[in-house]
């Protein structure tokens, strides 16, 4: 486990390490330029620009630069918000991201979990396909065009939340509910397969011949039993939830890392855009890293295969 | 007694064997069925694949013949036309469809200015037609699509194919490959791609053809390395059979239901990520029109025209529903472990 682990660190440095390169040659190579709203400068004035911005030098300096700075965890300034650090600028917009995905993973998890439960234990009845429907339109229904219904119909037409904007619980209900659809339909789908195939296995029969009631082997035998491997979801539902947040707080207007993000690319502001791709990177890196260690925790199997592969 | 009086009634001759008939007990009553039949079997009893197949079909045709069908182009502009609530010949007069050409207050736009044209799903801010540019859209969409099929098929094939096949350092040096270009987050790789280059159908083709084709290739490279020590593989060898064939005649053959389970669930998540793409900005560019962008556009007027933006997220849910919902079916109808 140890030495799995170890590995699966140095993969993740150098992992990081290629995208920090890769998205600095990357902002290098774009058409577009900082100063490009600012026709009227002076050459001198331009070069003064470039100079404090360090854009005078050339790209092999800066790039050891830009990684020297990196390892002090400065992200650079950006070019738009006032010469603000990019660090603070993420520092400033995490909140409302972080607060909308926890929402949003607790809420789909929990509610993805009893309908998958539910739809394995009640298999081919109602209950079942009424959950299989569920699930299939959630997956299938894009996370932007979810919101925009929610918004037109319980914002606009009935006015029961409020549309858009920050300030306060009731703002949270109609994104947290927008981003959780997704996270519902995955988990729901996952666990009802885990569990059919969890409950057809022997010693759900032997659990059975010994007498143990129906609720019983539900939920001390299968339900623990296929829990384990819903944990691999995690990962990619951590991706889902970061790429919905780009368009969640777009629409809802929420002051988060998404937003910041979108507007960011549109603004050319180079720095603010490596610095949040490269947070972005490194986070989703990082919870894939964990869940990858925590499924070898939990399952002995795995621990006991020396390695997931 | 009873009993008895019955057993003495039973006679020896009835106890005799039957005389054997081999023909007749190897004698097949039905056709027997190939791998395919026997899916298309399954599958047609999916009444959610069928749905959805059939929706596909008439998604397709109407993204295809509409366009064409129409006097108008998605990029005609006609100021006097604009933002004109739908109206279909017919459906007009069934006054709880939305399609009277009543804008939110009950007004009739069209008489009010006048206008004697039929525009189904009503004009934009600029005046284009709605109907023209959804189906436009649904274009782009079927598009990336295929091409997300084609990459998985060309190139997530091989990769894995050769990954898979020849073991050892190459596949060490291959599969740390795939692992970074996983570890780097698909959409922020889509985002860099479309940066560089303008935004627009040629990005997101490039970003495509670079990140699409990473799951197609692990699981063809799985399904290698568990057949290529079969014996028939052993078999072909040993006969001086070269390596591509084996790969293409023998490997690949055997990892179709697999292949095409994967391809069918690429293309919704292509169709999704197009879609993603253009709704922030970052796709298609007007006057071009994908159903992301057209969604996007619609939501700037959702309070007093949402048919801007419910008709191109109906169609745009409709089509990644329809996908979906076969790749279940083929999924279902290839994978044997289902069967019940």
């Amino acid at each position: 486990m140890a030495r799995y682990t170890i590995q699966r660190l140095v993969y993740m440095v150098i992992t990081l390490f290629i995208i920090a390169t890769v998205t600095f040659f990357l902002m290098k190579l774009l058409p577009g330029s900082p100063l490009q709203n600012q026709e009227k400068l002076t050459p001198e004035q331009r070069a003064i620009i470039l100079k404090e911005y360090g854009l005078d030098k050339p790209v092999p300096v800066q790039y050891v630069q830009y990684l020297g700075n990196l390892l002090k965890g400065d992200l650079g300034v950006s070019f738009q918000y006032d010469n603000r650090p990019v660090t603070e600028l993420i520092g400033d917009r995490i909140g409302p991201s972080a607060q909308l995905g926890f929402q949003a993973i607790v809420l789909g998890t929990l509610v993805g979990l009893v309908l998958g439960i539910l739809a394995a234990i009640r298999h081919n009845s109602w209950g079942d396909y009424t959950a299989t429907v569920i699930a299939v339109i959630g997956i299938s229904v894009p996370s932007f065009v979810l919101a925009g219904f929610l918004q037109y119909f319980i914002g606009v037409k009935l006015q029961w939340l409020p549309v858009a904007f920050w300030e306060g619980f009731k703002y949270t209900i109609m994104p947290t509910l927008a981003l959780s659809v997704g996270v519902i339909a995955n988990t729901a789908r996952f666990m009802r397969t885990e569990m059919l195939e969890v409950l057809s296995s022997d010693y759900i029969l032997t659990a059975r011949a010994k007498g143990i009631s129906n609720a019983g082997v539900i939920i001390k035998h299968a339900i623990r039993n296929s829990l384990i491997p819903v944990i691999t979801i995690l990962g990619p539902m951590a991706v889902n939830l970061m790429t919905g947040t780009l368009v969640i707080e777009k629409i809802f207007a929420v002051p988060g890392l998404g937003e910041q993000f979108v507007r960011s690319i549109e603004l050319n502001d180079y720095p603010v855009i490596m610095g949040t791709t490269l947070f972005y990177s490194a986070l989703l890196i990082f919870v894939i890293f964990i869940v990858d260690i925590l499924y070898g925790i939990v399952d002995p199997r795995i621990r006991l295969a020396g390695g997931k592969k | 007694m009873m009993a008895k009086q019955q057993y003495e009634q039973l006679s020896p001759e009835w106890f005799q064997p039957a005389p054997p008939n081999v023909g007749e007990q190897e004698k097949i009553n039905r056709p027997s069925l190939t791998f395919w039949q026997d899916a298309w079997l399954r599958l047609r009893e999916n009444k959610a694949a069928i749905v959805g197949l059939v929706m596909i079909i008439i998604l397709a045709l109407m993204a295809i013949i509409a366009p064409m069908a129409s006097d108008r182009t998605y990029k005609d502009q006609n100021l006097r036309h604009a933002k004109l609530p739908p109206k279909i010949p017919v459906l007009e007069h069934i006054h709880w469809l939305p399609f009277d050409g009543r804008d939110a207050n009950g007004v009739d736009v069209y008489k009010q200015r006048g206008v004697k044209e039929y525009y189904w799903f009503g004009t934009d801010d600029l005046g284009r037609d709605l109907w023209v540019r959804t189906w436009y859209g649904t274009r782009i969409s079927l598009y990336i699509g295929l091409l997300a099929a084609l990459i998985d098929l060309l190139i997530g094939i091989a990769y894995g194919g050769i990954s898979g096949y020849y073991g050892g350092r190459v596949d060490n040096v291959m599969q740390r490959i795939i692992e970074i270009l996983n570890g780097i987050p698909y959409l922020i790789m889509v985002i860099l791609f479309i940066l560089i280059f303008e935004p627009g159908i040629i990005s997101i083709t490039l970003a495509m053809v670079i990140t699409g084709w990473t799951t197609m290739a692990r699981i063809v490279r799985g399904q290698v390395l568990k057949l290529k020590n079969m014996e028939y593989v052993l078999a072909a060898r040993t006969l001086g059979a070269p390596t591509s064939r084996l790969i293409f005649k023998h490997l690949i053959p055997n990892v179709i239901g697999p292949i095409i389970i994967t391809t069918m669930f690429t293309i919704p998540s292509a169709i999704f990520t197009e879609a993603f793409l253009s709704f922030i900005g970052l796709g298609i560019r007007p006057p071009e029109a994908s159903l992301g962008s057209l969604v996007n556009d619609g939501y700037k007027s959702i309070q007093t025209y949402p048919h801007l933006m419910i008709i191109p997220a109906v169609v745009i849910s409709l089509l990644i529903l329809s996908f979906n919902l076969v790749a279940d079916g083929i999924r279902d109808a290839l994978d044997p472990k289902m069967r019940k």
